[in-house]
C-alpha cells in the first residue's frame, strides 16, 4: 500500500501572522514549521503502511519547504516531492491544487491523505479540487480511518454526529485533527531523514506552463478591520465575578 | 449579472440557514438570482429560497445528491452550470458544500475562494488574522466566480416572491458514485444549540482540566437561554465533543453576551465568535489577545471567578 501526503509548511502558529508589502503572507521569518494539521496525515499514512509499502510527501512552497517536508520524512515517510518555483508566489487554491495534481501524478499511490485545511490559509478547498482534477473520489473530514480488503472506511464528521463512509481506492482522504496521536520523530529519525530522496521536478517537468499557474486572485486592497470600542479590564481583586454580574444584568440576559 | 446560491435542502442546518443569508444579500447586488439545492429535501427549499429572493430553483430531490460526497452534486450541478451560464455561485460554508465548491472549480477552471464575510459583482472580502485585518480580493478567470461565505455573514430578510422550481435530473455516471454515505449517527446535543442561545459560555485551556467544564454547565444553567461552548484545543484534547466546538472549524455564533472563559484567543477561535454583541473575557494572563475584544476584562483565576459569578448570577435573578 502506497500512501501519498500533502503536507504544507506554515508560519508557525504560535506566533502573530506578518503580511509582506504585497499582501501576501510573510513566510521568511525562519519561523516555519510543518502544518500542524499535516502531522495527522502523516501520522495516518505511516499507521497504514506498517504492514508495507511507502509514504510519500508532497508539498509546493518556497525552497524552505523543504525543512517540513524533511520533518515529515524525520517521523517515517520515505520520501519526498517538493515544487517550487518563482512563478508559484501568490498561487491560489486551484493552481496549488493543479501543480499538486500533477506532482502526484508522476507516482504510484492507493490513497492520498490531506488535512482538512491549513492552518494559515484555512480555505479547505485544494484536496477537493485535487481529487477531481486526478479524477479520483473523495473522503471528507475523517475523525476515523482504516482499510478493508481494499476498501476505505472513515467516520465523517457531520454538524450533529458523523456519517460512516466506504470508498474504493484510490482515493482522496482528509482528515481532522485527533485522528490520531502523532509520533515525535526519534533522533535516528531525524539523522534518517537527511539521506532520504526528496525529489525537486520544475514545473516544466510536470508539464504545466505559465497559463496552468497563473493565479485568478488579486488582493485589491488590505485594511484593519473596525476596531471593537474600547473595553474595560479590571484585574480581579474579588469582585470581577460581581462586575461580570451586573454587566449581564445590564445587557438584559439575565 | 447571474448570481446562483447553492442551497442546503436540510432545514434547521447551518448551511440552510445561510442560504437564506446569501439569497438576502444576493438580492441586493441587482442582477438575477437563482438557487440550485440538491439532495433530500430540495423541493421544500426551493419555496423558501423563493421566500427569500431566487426567481428560479433548480431543485433535486434524489438522495444520490447526499449520500455520495460531493462528487455527484458537482456532476449535475457542472451540467446545469454549462447550460446556463452564472456569473458567480455562492456556496454556504458547510461540510457538503465545501466539497461540491470545491470539486466544481476543477470541472470550470473557476476562481474559487473561501471564508468569504463579503461579496459583490467579481470581488469578494475575508477576514484574516482573527478578523483584525479586512482583505478585498477581486476574482478573475472564466466564470462562474466561486465563493464561499461563512454564516453569520449577512441577516436574512425574505422578499415575499415564489420561484419557479425546476427538477434536476438524478442521472449519475457511475465514476461520480463512490465515496458512499452507509450510515448516519446523529449525536443530539442535550438542551440548547449553540446557535441558538442568546448567551454562550465557551472554554478553553485556561480551565486547566476536563472535569471543569462542569462549572461552565452550572453557570450556563444560572443564566438561563444560555450554551457551552469550546476551543479547538480542549476538543483536539479529548476534554468536550466536536459538537460543542467555536471557531474556523467548529460552529460559528452570535451571541448577545460571549463568555470567554480560560480562553487565550487563537485566530482560529476568535473567527467563530467575533462577532458577538458583547464579549466578556476571563483570563489569568493580562496580555492574552482575547482581551483585545472584550468589553469586559477580568484578568483572574477563571476556578475561582467562574463558581463566585454562577452565585451573584442566581443572587440577581432572585
Amino acid at each position: 500500500m502506497n500512501v501519498i501526503v500533502c503536507v504544507k509548511q506554515v508560519p508557525d502558529p504560535n506566533n502573530p501572522y506578518e503580511l509582506t508589502g504585497d499582501h501576501r503572507l510573510k513566510r521568511d521569518g525562519g519561523q516555519n514549521v510543518l502544518d500542524p494539521g499535516d502531522e495527522f496525515g502523516v501520522e495516518a499514512a505511516l499507521k497504514l503502511t506498517e504492514a508495507g509499502g511507502e509514504v510519500t510527501v508532497v508539498s509546493m512552497g518556497p525552497p524552505q519547504a523543504m525543512e517540513a517536508i524533511r520533518r515529515a520524512l524525520s517521523m517515517g515517510a520515505h520520501k519526498g516531492v517538493l515544487v517550487s518555483d518563482d512563478s508559484l508566489v501568490g498561487a491560489d487554491a486551484l493552481v496549488t491544487a493543479k501543480v499538486l495534481a500533477a506532482a502526484i501524478g508522476t507516482q504510484t499511490y492507493d490513497l492520498i491523505i490531506a488535512g482538512v485545511e491549513s492552518t494559515d490559509g484555512y480555505t479547505g478547498t485544494v484536496p477537493g479540487t485535487l481529487a477531481e482534477l486526478l479524477g479520483l473520489p473523495q473522503a471528507t473530514f475523517a475523525k476515523e480511518l482504516d482499510i478493508k480488503d481494499g476498501t476505505l472506511h472513515i467516520q465523517r464528521q457531520t454538524e450533529n454526529g458523523y456519517d460512516d463512509v466506504e470508498c474504493p481506492l484510490p482515493a482522496v482522504v482528509t482528515v481532522t485533527a485527533g485522528v490520531n496521536e502523532p509520533r515525535y520523530p526519534t533522533f535516528k529519525g531525524i539523522m534518517q531523514a537527511k539521506q532520504k530522496p526528496v525529489d525537486q521536478p520544475s514545473l516544466s517537468d510536470l508539464g504545466l506552463s505559465g497559463d496552468d499557474t497563473a493565479p485568478t486572485q488579486t488582493i485589491a486592497k488590505v485594511e484593519p478591520a473596525p476596531a471593537r470600542g474600547a473595553g474595560e479590564k479590571v484585574e480581579d481583586d474579588g469582585t470581577g465575578a460581581a462586575k461580570i454580574a451586573a454587566f449581564l444584568k445590564e445587557a438584559k440576559v439575565i | 449579472m447571474k448570481v446562483w446560491v447553492y442551497g442546503d435542502p436540510a432545514p434547521g442546518s447551518t448551511g440552510y440557514k445561510t442560504t437564506l443569508e446569501l439569497l438576502t444579500k444576493a438580492r441586493s447586488l441587482g442582477g438575477d438570482v437563482e438557487a440550485v439545492v440538491l439532495g433530500p429535501g430540495a423541493t421544500e427549499a426551493a419555496k423558501t429560497c423563493g421566500e427569500y429572493g431566487a426567481t428560479k430553483v433548480f431543485a433535486g430531490d434524489d438522495p444520490v445528491f447526499s449520500d455520495y460526497i460531493g462528487t455527484a452534486a458537482a456532476h449535475a450541478l457542472h451540467a446545469l452550470v454549462q447550460e446556463h451560464r452564472p456569473n458567480m455561485i455562492l456556496f454556504p460554508l458547510s461540510y457538503d458544500a465545501r466539497d461540491v465548491a470545491s470539486r466544481l472549480s476543477a470541472k470550470t477552471g473557476s476562481t474559487i475562494m473561501s471564508n468569504a464575510s463579503e461579496f459583490g459583482e467579481g470581488t469578494a472580502q475575508t477576514a484574516i488574522f482573527g478578523g483584525a485585518k479586512i482583505v478585498d480580493v477581486a476574482l478573475g478567470g472564466p466564470d462562474p466566480k466561486i465563493v464561499i461565505v461563512r454564516p453569520k455573514s449577512f441577516e436574512p430578510e425574505p422578499a415575499g416572491g415564489s420561484a419557479e422550481v425546476v427538477a434536476v435530473s438524478a442521472d449519475i455516471p457511475d465514476e461520480a458514485k463512490k465515496a458512499k454515505v452507509t450510515e448516519r449517527h446523529e449525536q443530539e446535543a442535550e438542551g440548547l444549540k449553540l446557535e441558538d442561545a442568546t448567551v454562550v459560555v465557551s472554554g478553553g485551556r485556561g480551565l486547566q482540566q476536563p472535569d471543569n467544564f462542569k462549572l461552565l454547565d452550572e453557570l450556563a444553567a444560572a443564566i438561563g437561554n444560555a450554551a457551552v461552548g469550546a476551543t479547538r484545543a480542549v476538543v483536539d484534547a479529548g476534554w468536550v465533543p466536536y459538537a460543542m466546538q467555536i471557531g474556523q472549524t467548529g460552529k460559528t455564533v452570535k451571541p448577545k453576551v460571549y463568555l470567554a472563559i480560560g480562553i487565550s484567543g487563537a485566530t482560529q477561535h476568535i473567527v467563530g465568535m467575533k462577532s458577538s454583541d458583547r464579549i466578556i473575557a476571563v483570563n489569568k494572563d493580562a496580555e492574552a489577545p482575547i482581551f483585545n475584544l472584550a468589553d469586559l476584562g477580568v484578568v483572574g483565576d477563571a476556578l475561582k471567578v467562574v463558581p463566585a459569578l454562577t452565585e451573584e448570577v442566581k443572587k440577581l435573578k432572585g
